[in-house]
């Protein structure tokens, strides 16, 4: 574009002013409150303060300690790596659970409501999408009580005559409950330890709290998930369901041969978007678990938040957040790595051109 | 094309469907009803949707009567001001910034907008400590500065807005300028009453987000006449506030946090799904 205005700076110079003008507030915002506080961090995470003194003039409370606060979380003996390994371990199976089941719930969601000539379909998708927008701590605290050891759940389970488990006190792992129906406890060869824990410990799988903690974040989140699977599957050409029908394709067949191969960048998406927020589940174990019973609910966002403003050693706390920061960042690239190479792989049902948005 | 569903496929999806709407929705309506009923009552029949005997005690509590360690008055007062003073900066700021992302050329444009997809890639469990950091450092801990300001310009809210001014054709705003409009003029009477749908969509999800927010007002604030409804009721709930059990009361105020985002969210259905789509870029 070459208009010039006569005797100015022309339109090039005055876009060049404003446009610095129109992003200054997010400059300044974003960097005062985002980017600077994280270089801030990453100095507190490598001293000792104890949030009595400036943190950036050393001395006693706030001195330079290198790299300690991280060798500690991996390897010294001590409280602080055994609880970080716990938070570690119990993410791990919450993730484990909480992603596979909320892409699979959300993706069959998405089918059932995208039905051709499916009645009420604005009303099925807003009541699976409805706990999606309301707060986390609120949603939490129906939780709370639906799980009480008087609540909802316990009167259902108990009306069919099942048990009825003291939900958040109990601290059993999923696993290690499965073993103990067929006579395993606790036995010689899982006793091996891998940085502070017993093999028995890191195989525990979801305590019976943190199961509770799962159920709700599934509940909650694969509303948002099948709003984009929807998105995906209206996206979808007509000619691909016609060509699988004149194949005589079964609807198991179409969906594995079909359907999921060409919504890929959205399934991609939502186990992106998964593994990115359950590695960083918050709010929920602050109303739920506070890590009881007996650390089962400890997550490292949570355990950073209490090492910080419980316990005042946010050198550690810091420490803790950006070992998350350093996962989460490592699990979206493999990630990434192995959808990719898995879609040079596999060749798509008759090798039909991948419809991409 | 028309491929026939039979009818037994047919009943056992919507079989499907209700058994799952059912799991959605019922929790809500226990919600609305616990908060109608008497303690004892809340704890022996949680399943019932029909408050026996009917109790007005908890939102009694809510309203007017509550206690010095539960001002829910207070709290409600803090949500409102901090959404809507968030809601307005945010849309308008995210605009401005996603205009200037999108249509002026300016030195240095290609690198703010990738350092900004790097800002927004930032987990928020990371930023806890560093908030904290910032706003003690400034001297405004325990503010309603330090609550509103950091959050009034949000990188996904700038990434929308950018997208969508991508979207729109160049020509109008051009012919504005041509008779003489300055920028900002171009921008505010021509381009922002274009952006109507965007700027919809965008200030649902500041409202949302804001009214919603939780770790942001829990690192930067103390004191009980700070807390909003949703940091307030996390106190009540997680028992600091010595309040012991109580269902009626914390079901409540879960509803209290739940209706103005619901209501909203009943209202402008479509802008929130098109959000929910749009947000999926956010970390």
């Amino acid at each position: 574009m070459r208009r010039t205005t006569p005797g100015g700076k022309g339109i090039r110079g005055r876009e060049g002013i404003a446009g610095w003008l129109f992003v200054s507030p997010m400059i300044i915002i974003l960097g005062l409150f985002l980017v600077i506080p994280v270089v801030m961090a990453l100095w507190v995470s490598l001293t000792n303060w104890n949030g009595s003194v400036n943190p950036f003039q050393g001395g006693p409370g706030a001195q330079f300690v290198g790299v300690r606060n991280y060798t500690d979380l991996f390897a010294k003996d001590g409280l602080t790596r055994s609880n970080f390994m716990q938070s570690i371990g119990n993410t791990f199976w919450y993730v484990l659970f909480v992603v596979p089941l909320q892409t699979a719930l959300a993706l069959g969601l998405a089918l059932l409501v995208n039905t051709k000539m499916l009645k009420a379909k604005g009303f099925f998708r807003t009541a699976f999408y409805f706990p999606s927008v309301t707060s986390s701590i609120a949603i939490s605290t129906v939780f709370l009580f639906l799980f009480s050891s008087t609540g909802a759940v316990n009167a259902l389970l108990g009306a069919i005559g099942l048990g009825q488990p003291n939900w958040f006190s109990d601290s059993r792992g999923l696993v290690h409950l499965l073993l103990g129906a067929v006579g395993v406890d606790n036995p010689s060869w899982a006793q091996g330890e891998v940085l502070g824990r017993t093999l028995w410990d890191w195989f525990s799988g979801p305590s019976v709290a943190l199961t509770v903690i799962i159920f709700l974040v599934v509940w909650t989140t694969s509303g948002t998930f099948m709003l984009m699977f929807i998105a995906a599957l209206q996206d979808l050409p007509v000619e691909v369901d016609e060509a699988a029908a004149l194949d005589g394709t079964s609807g198991w067949q179409k969906l594995r041969h079909v359907t999921i191969p060409m919504i890929r960048p959205t399934l991609f998406l939502v186990i992106t978007l998964g593994l990115i927020g359950t590695w960083q589940v918050f709010d929920q174990i602050y109303v739920m678990g506070k890590g009881n019973p007996d650390g089962t609910t400890l997550t490292p966002a949570y355990l950073s938040y209490q090492q910080s403003f419980g316990n005042f050693k946010y050198g550690s706390g810091a420490a803790m957040a950006f070992v998350v920061f350093a996962i989460i960042v490592v699990l979206t690239r493999i990630q990434r790595w192995a959808l990719s190479d898995k879609d040079e792989r596999r060749p798509l049902l008759r090798r039909r051109k991948a419809v991409t948005r | 094309m028309n491929r026939r569903v039979s009818p037994v496929k047919q009943v056992v999806l919507y079989v499907a469907l209700v058994l799952f709407a059912i799991l959605f929705i019922y929790p809500f309506f226990i919600q609305i009803a616990t908060s109608f009923k008497t303690d004892p009552d809340a704890a022996a029949h949680p399943l019932s949707l029909i408050p026996n005997p009917f109790d007005l005690h908890a939102w009694k509590q809510i309203f007017g009567q509550g206690s010095a360690s539960v001002p829910f008055l207070t709290w409600m007062k803090n949500s409102v001001v901090i959404a809507v003073v968030v809601t307005v900066a945010r849309v308008f700021l995210d605009s401005l910034a996603g205009y200037a992302l999108s249509r002026l050329r300016f030195r240095g444009r290609g690198f703010v907008f990738a350092a900004l997809l790097a800002v927004m890639s930032v987990p928020s469990v990371a930023l806890l400590i560093p908030k904290f950091l910032m706003v003690n450092y400034l001297g405004i801990y325990d503010t309603y500065t330090a609550m509103i300001l950091p959050l009034i310009v949000d990188g996904a809210g700038v990434f929308i807005m950018k997208q969508f001014f991508d979207s729109v054709p160049v020509s109008i705003e051009e012919a504005a300028r041509m008779d003489g409009a300055s920028i900002f003029r171009t921008f505010w009477s021509v381009v922002l009453p274009m952006a109507r749908p965007a700027l919809i969509t965008l200030t649902i999800l500041s409202f949302q987000g804001s009214w919603n927010e939780f770790t942001h007002f829990l690192v930067t604030t103390q004191s009980l006449e700070h807390k909003t409804l949703v940091t307030g009721l996390a106190s009540l709930v997680s028992g600091q506030l010595g309040t012991g059990t109580q269902y009626p009361l914390k079901l409540g105020a879960a509803l209290l946090t739940t209706i103005p985002v619901a209501v909203i969210f009943f209202a402008l259905q479509r802008y929130f799904i098109r959000g929910a789509n749009e947000g999926g870029v956010k970390g």
